[in-house]
């Protein structure tokens, strides 16, 4: 609170000072490239301290730190994956957008897959029985009959809708 | 006073619920008329009576009455009014209290707009309107009453959460509980139709609208709450896979197989007992999703545990509500009929197909939802599914959903031939690989992903053009093109709509997620960083007083070839009763693209007034996203409005009027 007022007072006094001569401005990563590689990375980790926001996008103290660490690291010449095993090594999974494959992610993973081809299989397998039932039952002679009167009125057709 | 006049007005309520959830059902079986005739004053009463609830909790937030608890904890006499109105929903207490108002406006409209149904019919419909309805009203009571006390008052609230301190927060909600409750009447009606045993065309004539009435608000509440998100939150993603986000996403998915498939029982009487399972189901992930939201376990299970009050009453109320309508689908569903015949290659199929591809969607987001709590539950540790994950399952299930949808409209009811369909769509399939393939060389990269996304795309609005000229052509008989196009029904053109409004969405999602250029730059005053083709120039902050916060204001501006465009402002606020930072994008919002400029934090704490860490986006078609939420409401909104419900509303009404007439002599 103390800090922001102090902050709110130093802006005022500023306003109104002269210019500081233009210039490019300059990135906070070194190149686009380490940028591109950050933004990809960081889209991948949870902010821990946020209700639900990746590093990329969290404004947070901790993710700012964390994004710079990334940086380092990719400076370092780590790899993309090096780079995510020391954030799990130090983090856990938990800071992992993208579950790792493991016994207890099996199902995770491969549920929506099989409940795909279950689905589809259940479907052509309906559809198939469905077709014989119905097929399979012959109107009774008064249904038949009310058919045929059906038929016959050409008001009680319908056209294609 | 007040805040009493409203607790008592909810006690009544529920006394009215209970009466509108029990006499018009069990007279609708006995077929006792007085019962019956009580469902459309008690829905009436209850109405009024919640109306009433929510007026006394308003005047207590406008009033600033800090001896409420909830407006002490959601509110502050800085809060401006439109903000204390809309705090109201803001928080658990009062957003329960919305989903009930939201319930009795939808039974209050089912009540005055039923006049061509059967009184049995509506009575049951809003009998088991009025059930969920005393559900709700005794969470509120017994768990979550927002006019408690606080003795001794306080002096002062505690505000709003910033974040909700936004236009936002009075419109999204609101539309979002509408499509949420809506659902309810699709459920109502799924009841109502087996406890007659009626399952029949009819029905799904009924329900139709109103499930479509429901669709519009729940994608307009969604869109807006991304939207929202969008410019709130100071990063531009527009969805984050959040389990909230979910919560609503899921009844929308299965409201959307819901709709298709109630098309299909309508037109054809086929699919009854797998509508009524869909109607059953988005209901449910409705309340699933309350559950979600208002028990607190998404935060923590362990959230949950420690005060499982509220859990524990909508989990047992989740399972009454599934577990009865369950009970009584597998008892009736069996006399259900199968409807007409069709073919293992019709629209029927077709449509049947990509219901299911829905529903596996919907599973497949419940499971990325639940599994983290699922294994911090069983004690195997902590873990986040995230957007990766939902991009990698969601998007693959979709693509031949998105292209069906080019197929469906197209093929025949009954019974189609691929080589018809082939023969039909070719040219479209072909436009649309143009455009596809060649779409992406405009924008720089080409993208193998890019360009399935755009043919896709293409290919919607393509096989609709297409089929609205084949229609056209085999209905013209002689008369001039646009006068056959006028008198296509407007659920035909809402169909469509709603398609190119999937296409314009693709659009969006697809040329933002490729082609989006963000830079991450440290900001000296009079620095200029450039991003898509434009350049800021950075001239400092400045201090703003707000109502109730302060802000730091960026000052900087937008060029295009270095001629100058606009000025933006960008904000970084702080809310003094609550002492919390908020950033506040500023965005040029274009047709073909957005510009986003976000304020980060000065380099140097000590010296606001030097350089800041800044964010630039370029975010190209992004509007697209909710451009196309917007076209798919217009569309469903044309399907409710097409004549065939309105003619038969008028030519119907009478009948019910004689039938009560004559049994009112007899009674």
């Amino acid at each position: 609170m103390r800090r922001w007022l102090m902050l709110l007072l130093l802006a005022a006094a500023s306003l109104g000072s002269p210019g500081v001569p233009a210039g490019e401005a300059k990135p906070l990563a070194e190149d686009e490239l380490t940028e591109k590689r950050l933004i990809a990375i960081a889209s991948e980790l949870r902010c821990l301290v946020c209700q639900n926001e990746s590093l990329a996008g969290s404004h947070a103290e901790l993710a700012n730190d964390l994004r710079r660490e990334i940086r380092t690291l990719i400076r370092d010449g780590k790899s993309d994956s090096e780079i995510m095993e020391f954030m799990v090594n130090r983090y856990g999974d938990f800071v992992r957008y993208r579950p790792p494959l493991t016994g207890t992610t099996l199902l995770l993973w491969f549920g929506p897959g099989a409940l795909f081809v279950v689905g589809l299989a259940a479907l052509v397998r309906y559809l198939r029985r469905r077709d014989r039932a119905i097929s399979d039952t012959p109107l009774t002679p008064d249904e038949q009959g009310r058919a045929d009167t059906l038929l016959q009125d050409p008001d009680s057709r319908q056209g294609q809708p | 006073m007040i805040p009493e006049v409203g607790n008592f007005a909810l006690v009544l309520a529920l006394c009215v619920a209970l009466t509108q959830g029990t006499l018009p059902l069990l007279g609708a079986h006995l077929n006792r008329q007085q019962w019956v005739a009580l469902a459309r004053p008690a829905a009436v009463a209850q109405a009024l009576l919640l109306a009433i609830a929510f007026g006394c909790l308003t005047t207590a937030f406008v009033q600033n009455d800090f001896s409420v608890v909830y407006v002490a904890q959601h509110s502050n006499t800085l809060l401006p009014l439109q903000y204390r109105v809309a705090a109201v929903w803001g928080g658990h207490e009062g957003s329960l209290l919305l989903w009930v108002v939201m319930l009795v406006l939808w039974t209050l409209a089912v009540a005055l707009r039923s006049t061509q149904l059967p009184e049995a019919m509506v009575a049951r419909v809003l009998g088991v309107l009025g059930l969920v309805s005393a559900g709700f009203l005794l969470f509120i009571l017994f768990t979550s009453n927002p006019f408690e006390r606080l003795l001794p008052g306080a002096a002062e609230g505690r505000d709003l959460n910033p974040l909700l301190q936004d236009p936002g927060l009075i419109i999204h909600p609101p539309m979002l509980y509408m499509g949420y409750v809506g659902f309810s009447v699709a459920f109502a009606f799924a009841i109502a139709a087996l406890l007659s045993g009626q399952l029949d065309a009819a029905w799904a004539r009924w329900s139709r609208p109103w499930t479509t009435a429901a669709w519009v608000f729940l994608t307009i509440g969604i869109a807006l709450g991304s939207w929202w998100a969008y410019y709130e939150l100071g990063w531009g993603g527009w969805w984050f896979w959040d389990p909230v986000e979910n919560a609503s996403f899921m009844p929308w998915l299965i409201g959307t197989a819901l709709v298709h498939s109630l098309a299909v029982t309508e037109k054809r009487g086929s699919f009854k007992n797998w509508t009524v399972l869909l109607a059953i189901s988005a209901f449910s992930l409705s309340l699933l999703g309350t559950f979600l939201v208002r028990s607190g376990v998404l935060t923590s299970v362990h959230a949950f545990a420690t005060d499982p009050r509220r859990g524990i009453f909508i989990l047992v109320f989740l399972g009454t509500v599934i577990g009865s309508s369950l009970a009584l689908f597998a008892w009736r569903a069996p006399k259900v009929g199968l409807g007409g015949r069709f073919g293992l290659l019709s629209r029927e199929s077709l449509l049947l197909t990509n219901n299911v591809l829905l529903v596996v969607a919907c599973a497949s987001v419940l499971l990325g939802t639940l599994y983290p709590l699922l294994i911090d539950a069983l004690g195997a540790g902590k873990l986040s599914v995230g957007p990766p994950y939902f991009d990698a399952v969601f998007v693959p299930l979709m693509l031949p959903a998105v292209f069906l949808m080019g197929v469906a409209p197209c093929a025949r009811w009954k019974h189609a031939s691929v080589r018809e369909l082939a023969r039909t769509l070719r040219w479209a399939f072909v436009a649309a690989a143009v455009v596809g393939v060649g779409a992406p060389f405009l924008f720089g990269e080409w993208k193998p992903l890019v360009a399935l996304s755009l043919l896709l795309a293409a290919w919607i609005v393509f096989s609709a053009l297409l089929n609205l000229f084949e229609r056209v052509q085999s209905t013209r008989a002689g008369q001039p093109f646009l006068a056959a196009v006028r008198r296509q029904p407007r659920s035909f053109f809402g169909m469509h709509l709603a398609h190119v409004g999937i296409s314009v969405f693709i659009v969006g999602v697809t040329m933002v997620g490729a082609y989006q250029a963000e830079k991450d730059v440290k900001m000296e005053p009079g620095d200029t960083v450039s991003v898509g083709g434009y350049s800021f120039r950075f001239n400092g902050v400045r201090e703003e007083k707000g109502p109730n916060y302060r802000a730091l204001v960026g000052d900087i501006d937008l060029l295009k070839n270095g001629a100058a465009v606009r000025k933006m402002f960008p904000e970084k606020r702080f809310y003094v009763a609550s002492s919390m930072p908020m950033t506040e994008a500023a965005i040029d919002t274009g047709f073909l693209r957005d510009v986003y400029v976000s304020l980060g934090e000065p380099i140097d704490k000590a010296r606001p007034d030097a350089a800041w860490a800044v964010r630039v986006y370029y975010k190209p078609f992004v509007d697209w996203i909710w451009g196309g939420c917007v076209l798919m409401a217009m569309g469903g909104l044309l399907a409710i409005s097409d004549r065939r419900y309105r003619i038969k509303a008028r030519s119907a009404a009478p009948a019910p009027a004689v039938t009560t007439a004559s049994l009112a002599q007899n009674a």
